[in-house]
């Protein structure tokens, strides 16, 4: 069994839900990075999403644009990112997934990528602009070598598509809360109740529920519907605020625990 | 006919596909089956284009035959088609009409589109006002500050254009943008690319609406020539000039040349020679040749002329490059600004800067053939658009 779906039946068993907040690896930098992990598992995270900077990130929004750009600045590459897996690994459990863009896993080469993310400690990958039907290489390497693949569904997904995406997705499913780019306060929430009825009837695997989730209330909201609720920019914006100040931690945990707790139950 | 690309998925070999967020997915899915059903309709939607090319965009273009020019390169012969005398001048307005019309017949409110040079978004905002919906285009500041001229026109033609702040503030940076307001307003919004790049359907949509310029040389060479011409020229940026050109040679004995932004030369990061120099990867879409570093981080790059600016290629002509189909080759910065003077002058054709590359090709290729062999050069856009930039080196 994976981290990852160990984790979901733990807390499917005490009845709670997953709170999963999304960081940048290397945003401030690759220190504070390994820092902020441990702390917001300190503060109740079930799993961390690392983001891995792009250069071209068409699915976010100007906050993890920022951060993107901060990480690429120090030079941040996925054989570091690897690196700060395989250190975290040596003092948590908690189910590490990256997220990024496939350019450049592709150009790392995808056999290549995913033994070394299996031989440090990785548990899954979340792949932005990579849609199933692109994905055959990957996910044969992701199976074989016990790496999640998670694939992700919005409001606009077909029948068609939630059949192949629940069929697809292994770790959990990610819906992606509303038509946009990360991190769109602005969007509200659209009604998810619809879609994630119709995954349920197709499978048994995980769902959460990510973008534009920002406060308590709206973590709150996604966790009485799905099993776990991922948050981003809202986590990012406060790392962009504090930078590498001494608050860095305080600040972010705080905020961690604040959405974790309102995630906890539903 | 044996070239046959893309496949169902949307593959030229191992290019192409659909690297999107899946927010867009569905979205592709719409646009290829109303795209099909279009190309269908011979009564109803191409007979309506047809009509808008002719007697809108001023088309067919004519096939001129460059006699001064012949006569001072001291070789082959040369024609020039002249989509600069289209409407908007330059080729990329049979694109828009073609897709703006489509985005009618799909019920779509809103268009947007993305610019480098400028020249596909005042086709757009053309095509759009012609066709009565609201428009935005998106412009990398560097652009908006060396092609002033378009940005009022599009201004004019009742279009709103966005400055596009990040990264090198050019078309990579554009399409970023637009993409993201497209995953944003996915319902109502029609995206119309620009170039044969972008994820399936675009490359092989637009190669197809572009294609109109090779159907129409090849009867106009014909009628001229009694027989096809050797050499094909054309310049690549995304490539759908180049592409438009050739595909209706694509099974004919004639030798088709791309010619790529060489910027400060090769041997500096400097350049846009993406074909020439760069890798396969992915990119706004689609597997194809990119210029990226070894993280896979995408290079920025530079050309005089902003439309040849991206570090990407349509990944038809990656196939067509690894085929060896279509050879490639690249034209320096200060090689076409002597080509845009010395065609102006000889010719009086003031060419895009763009256009300038193939032909500052054509002096190196042409005075090496026989007389009686025949080149034609896309003569993809006029530089009206170009001259206060120029008047700056």
């Amino acid at each position: 069994m994976s981290r990852l779906e160990a984790r979901f039946k733990k807390l499917k068993y005490e009845g709670k839900k997953a709170f999963i907040p999304f960081i940048t690896a290397g945003d401030p930098n690759l220190d504070l990075t390994k820092s902020l992990v441990l702390e917001l598992e300190k503060r109740g995270a079930d799993a961390i999403e690392l983001g891995v900077p792009f250069s071209d990130p068409i699915a976010d929004g100007p906050v993890i644009q920022r951060s993107s750009q901060r990480a690429l600045k120090e030079g941040i590459s996925l054989l570091k990112i690897l690196e700060l897996v395989r250190e975290l690994r040596q003092k948590t459990e908690i189910p590490l997934i990256l997220m990024g863009y496939y350019n450049p896993i592709f150009k790392f080469g995808e056999a290549e990528f995913v033994k070394r993310c299996s031989q440090a400690g990785l548990d899954g990958l979340i792949v932005a602009d990579l849609p199933p039907e692109e994905a055959n290489d990957l996910k044969k390497e992701a199976d074989k070598n016990g790496l999640d693949l998670i694939f992700l569904l919005t409001p606009v997904s077909s029948e068609e598509r939630i059949k192949l995406v629940s069929a697809s997705s292994t770790g959990f499913i990610y819906c992606v809360s509303y038509t946009g780019i990360t991190g769109d306060e602005r969007k509200g929430e659209q009604d998810l109740k619809e879609l994630i009825s119709k995954i349920r009837g197709l499978t048994s695997k995980p769902i959460g529920i990510g973008f534009g989730i920002s406060s308590a209330s709206s973590a709150q909201k996604a966790a009485s519907l799905a099993d776990a609720v991922i948050v981003g920019s809202a986590i990012v914006k406060r790392i962009e605020k504090y930078g590498d100040s001494k608050n860095l931690l305080s600040e972010v945990g705080t905020f961690a625990e604040r959405l974790a707790r309102a995630t906890s139950f539903d | 006919m044996n070239y046959y690309f893309p496949d169902k998925k949307g593959h030229f070999g191992e290019f192409g596909g659909k690297f999107v967020p899946e927010t867009v997915m569905p979205a592709l899915h719409e646009l290829e089956e109303a795209y099909l059903e279009a190309k269908k309709d011979k009564n109803g939607f191409q007979a309506e284009l047809e009509l808008y090319l002719r007697d809108y965009a001023g088309r067919p273009t004519p096939l001129y035959f460059a006699e001064r020019l012949t006569h001072d390169l001291k070789g082959a012969k040369v024609y020039l088609k002249r989509e600069d005398l289209a409407h908007t001048g330059a080729h990329k307005i049979n694109n828009t009409l073609g897709q703006v019309l489509l985005a009618t017949k799909m019920g779509k409110t809103r268009i947007i589109a993305e610019t480098g040079a400028g020249q596909h978004g005042v086709a757009t905002a053309t095509a759009a006002a012609v066709l009565g919906l609201p428009c935005q285009v998106y412009m990398g500041d560097e652009d908006i500050r060396r092609q002033r001229l378009n940005v009022s026109r599009m201004k004019l033609l009742g279009a709103e254009v966005i400055p596009v702040s990040s990264g090198s503030c050019t078309l990579k940076e554009a399409i970023n943008e637009a993409m993201r307001d497209w995953v944003t307003n996915i319902r109502s919004t029609y995206y119309v690319l620009g170039s044969v790049v972008g994820p399936h359907p675009y490359p092989m949509m637009v190669r197809d609406f572009q294609s109109v310029i090779g159907k129409e040389t090849k009867h106009q060479i014909l009628a001229k020539e009694k027989k096809l011409p050797g050499y094909l020229l054309a310049c690549v940026g995304g490539g759908s000039n180049s592409l438009g050109l050739f595909y209706p040679f694509l099974e004919e004995e004639v030798e088709l040349i791309g010619i790529e932004a060489g910027g400060l030369g090769l041997s500096t990061p400097r350049h846009g020679a993406t074909l020439a120099k760069g890798s396969i990867g992915v990119l706004h879409g689609s597997k194809s040749y990119l210029l990226q570093d070894r993280n896979g981080q995408i290079r920025s790059t530079h050309s005089v002329a902003p439309g040849l600016d991206y570090p990407g290629v349509g990944p038809e002509h990656s196939y067509l490059k690894k085929s060896g189909r279509v050879k490639y080759y690249t034209v320096t910065d200060s090689d076409a600004l002597e080509a845009f003077r010395w065609l102006s002058q000889i010719e009086g054709i003031i060419p895009a800067l763009e256009s300038a590359h193939a032909i500052a090709y054509l002096k190196r290729l042409a005075p090496g053939l026989n007389r009686d062999e025949i080149v034609i050069v896309n003569l993809s856009g006029r530089g009206d658009k170009d001259l206060e930039e120029v008047s700056k080196k």
